[in-house]
C-alpha cells in the first residue's frame, strides 16, 4: 500500500479503472522512461482511505473520480486552467504536466490498475461522485470524456461545420459525439477496424470509412467536402496508426520518431485552407516527420493538448446528468484486475468488438 | 552584436497599438487579464522531500513541489538514464537514450525476476489466453510462423557447423570475379 509523502497527498483504494488507448503507447515501447515495475493506469475511481495533514476538501470515505491530470491548481500554468501542464508535478519533463501511471516522462507516478494509489494534491483534481452518477459514467470522466470533447473544443468548431475525426476509440467517439454539442453539421469518423466503425455510426452518430477500403485518404475526404476539405480535422490516434508502411517502419517498429504519425498526416492534408487541426493523440517525445509545409502553405491553425480534466468536469457533468453524453455505453469489458494481462491483449489486438475495458480490483 | 539587456518598450514607436486580447487566437483559454502572476512566483505547495532519487530535466530550475518516486534509476539502465538527463528535452540523444535504457530495463527486470526463482510467464504476460479464446487463427498463424522460423533457424545452424557439407566456399571464391556472359 502506498504512503502518504506530501501533506496534499490522499490515498485512494480503487474500485474501478480503465485501460486507455495512451496506455497501449506504453505497453508498445513508444513512450521514453517506461521503467520496469512501474504500474499504469491513469483512468480510476475510488474511495478515500486516508488525507495529509493539508486535505481540506476530502475526506476518508469519500467516493471520488481522479482526473488523470497531476496538477497543483496554483502555478502559472493551472491559474490559466491549462491543468495538463502543471509546472508543479513532473520533475523529468516540463512540457507535460505529471499524469498517474504514466512513465517518468510524465512524472514517474503510480497508476490506478492497482488496489491503492497515491494522489498528490489531493484538493485539486479529484472530484466527488454525486449520488446520481453511475460510477461506469464516473471513471470515463477522468480522460476519455473530457480529452474527446476538449479536441471537438480545440477544433472552434462553428455551426454547420464538417469534422473529420481520425479515431474510433474511445476518445474519437467522444469527440465525434461532443462535435455536434459545438453545433458541427457533418461528422465523419475514419478507422481501420470495422466493428468500431460500427460502434462510431451509432454511438457517434457518425457517417464512418474504413481506411482499408480508401485508397488515398485525403483525396476520398476532398471528393466528400467539394474538393475544398473539412473545416475541423481531429486527430484522436496519436502514434499507434495503421495504414502506412513507412511511418510504421519509422515510428513503431524502429522507434525512431514518436510513433506512426499517419492520422496526422492525413488531417493536415484534408481539412480545409485555414481550417484547424486539433490533436489529442498521444505522441511520444522524440521526433516527427510532419508536413509543415502544408500547414504554412494552407494557414492550418493547429491546436493540441492534453484535456485539463478538472476545468471541464462542471460542464461535462452537467452534460451527463441532462443525458447529452451517455460515457458508460463505451464500456465493453468488464475484467477482474487479476487478468489485466488478458484484457491488455484483447483491447491492443482488438478483439471480441472491445471498445473500452474497465478493470474491476476485487473482481466483481 | 549578442546585448543581454532587456530593450525598453517605451523607445519602441507604436508599440502595443494593436494588441487588443479579443484578436488573440489562443483566447479564451490564456486569461492574461485574471493571472496572478508571469513568472515562478506563485505560492508553491509545500515541498516534498523526495526519499528516492528523482532524475530532474535541466529545463526545470528546481525540483517540482511534488514528485513521483515510483521506480527510481537503478543498474545499467539506470546511469544510462542519468546520463540522458544530461541533455535537455529538446535534444533527441536525451529521448533515444531513454528509449535504448528501457529495452536494457526490461533484460534486467527479467534477469531479477530469474535471480528471485520466480520464472516469466511469458505467453501468459501477453495474454495468450485471451488470444486462445477470441483468435484462434491468429495463434495458430504466430505459433506456427514460431516453429517454421525455429526449423528453419536449426538447419541453417546444423549445415553450417556439420560435416555433412563438403564444401565452404572461402573469401577467395567470394572475391573472385564470375566469368563474364556469354554473347
Ligand atoms: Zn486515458
Ligand atoms: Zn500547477
Amino acid at each position: 500500500m502506498p504512503q502518504i509523502q506530501h501533506p496534499e497527498d490522499a490515498i485512494v483504494r480503487v474500485t474501478r479503472s480503465c485501460i486507455c488507448g495512451s496506455d497501449l503507447h506504453l505497453y508498445h515501447g513508444m513512450v521514453p522512461d517506461t521503467r520496469v515495475g512501474m504500474t499504469f493506469g491513469h483512468e480510476f475511481c475510488g474511495t478515500v482511505e486516508q488525507v495529509g495533514t493539508e486535505v481540506r476538501n476530502l475526506k476518508p470515505g469519500d467516493h471520488v473520480l481522479v482526473p488523470f491530470n497531476i496538477a497543483c491548481g496554483k502555478c502559472h500554468f493551472c491559474q490559466q486552467g491549462l491543468f495538463g501542464n502543471c509546472h508543479e508535478s513532473n520533475a523529468q519533463a516540463t512540457a507535460v504536466g505529471g499524469i498517474f501511471g504514466y512513465s517518468h516522462t510524465a512524472g514517474g507516478y503510480d497508476g490506478g490498475q492497482a488496489q491503492y494509489v497515491r494522489v498528490p494534491y489531493a484538493d485539486v483534481g479529484p472530484t466527488v461522485i454525486p449520488d446520481w452518477m453511475d460510477h461506469d459514467d464516473a471513471v470515463l470522466l477522468t480522460d476519455v470524456v473530457p480529452t474527446g470533447y476538449q479536441a471537438a473544443e480545440m477544433g472552434g468548431i462553428q455551426p454547420g461545420d464538417t469534422v473529420v475525426v481520425f479515431g474510433a476509440g474511445p476518445v474519437g467517439l467522444m469527440a465525434a459525439r461532443s462535435a455536434w454539442l459545438f453545433g458541427a453539421g457533418r461528422v465523419i469518423v475514419i478507422d481501420h477496424v470495422d466493428y468500431r466503425l460500427e460502434f462510431a455510426r451509432v454511438f457517434g452518430p457518425a457517417e464512418v470509412y474504413n481506411v482499408r477500403e480508401i485508397d488515398d485518404m485525403v483525396v476520398f475526404l476532398k471528393k466528400q467536402t467539394d474538393s475544398l476539405g473539412a473545416d475541423v480535422c481531429i486527430d484522436a490516434v496519436g502514434g499507434d496508426a495503421a495504414g502506412n508502411a513507412i511511418q510504421t517502419l519509422l515510428g513503431t517498429k524502429l522507434k525512431l520518431e514518436a510513433g506512426n504519425a499517419i492520422a496526422l498526416h492525413w488531417a493536415i492534408n484534408s481539412v480545409k485552407k485555414g481550417g484547424i487541426v486539433s490533436i489529442v493523440g498521444v505522441y511520444g517525445p522524440t521526433g516527427n516527420i510532419v508536413p509543415i509545409g502544408n500547414v504554412v502553405n494552407k494557414g492550418i491553425t493547429i491546436r493540441a493538448n492534453q484535456a485539463s480534466v478538472k476545468r471541464l468536469l462542471p460542464r461535462l457533468i452537467e452534460h451527463v446528468k441532462a443525458g447529452l453524453i451517455n460515457p458508460k455505453a463505451m464500456i465493453t469489458h468488464r475484467v477482474p484486475l487479476a487478468d489485466i494481462a488478458d484484457a491488455y491483449h484483447i483491447f491492443s489486438a482488438k478483439l471480441d468488438g472491445c471498445i473500452k475495458p474497465v478493470l474491476l480490483p476485487n473482481g466483481q | 552584436m549578442l546585448t543581454t539587456e532587456l530593450v525598453d518598450t517605451a523607445t519602441i514607436p507604436g508599440w502595443g497599438v494593436d494588441a487588443d486580447p479579443k484578436n488573440n487566437p489562443t483566447y479564451p483559454i490564456r486569461h492574461i487579464e485574471d493571472q496572478q502572476t508571469r513568472g515562478l512566483t506563485w505560492d508553491r505547495p509545500a515541498i516534498q522531500v523526495p526519499d528516492v532519487e528523482v532524475l530532474r530535466s535541466i529545463e526545470h530550475n528546481r525540483l517540482p513541489a511534488v514528485v513521483g518516486t515510483s521506480t527510481p534509476p537503478s543498474g545499467v539502465s539506470g546511469a544510462i538514464r542519468r546520463y540522458a538527463f544530461r541533455r535537455s528535452e529538446s535534444d533527441w540523444w536525451h529521448w533515444l537514450l531513454l528509449m535504448g535504457a528501457d529495452r536494457i530495463n526490461v533484460v534486467e527486470g527479467v534477469v531479477q525476476d530469474v535471480a528471485r526463482g520466480r520464472l516469466p510467464n511469458i505467453p501468459a504476460e501477453m495474454g495468450a489466453r485471451a488470444e486462445w479464446r477470441h483468435n484462434k487463427t491468429g495463434l495458430a498463424r504466430k505459433v506456427g510462423t514460431l516453429i517454421g522460423v525455429g526449423a528453419a533457424l536449426y538447419l541453417a545452424l546444423r549445415r553450417e557447423g556439420g560435416p555433412a557439407i563438403p564444401h565452404t566456399p572461402d573469401l577467395a571464391d567470394a572475391a573472385r570475379p564470375a566469368p563474364p556472359a556469354p554473347l
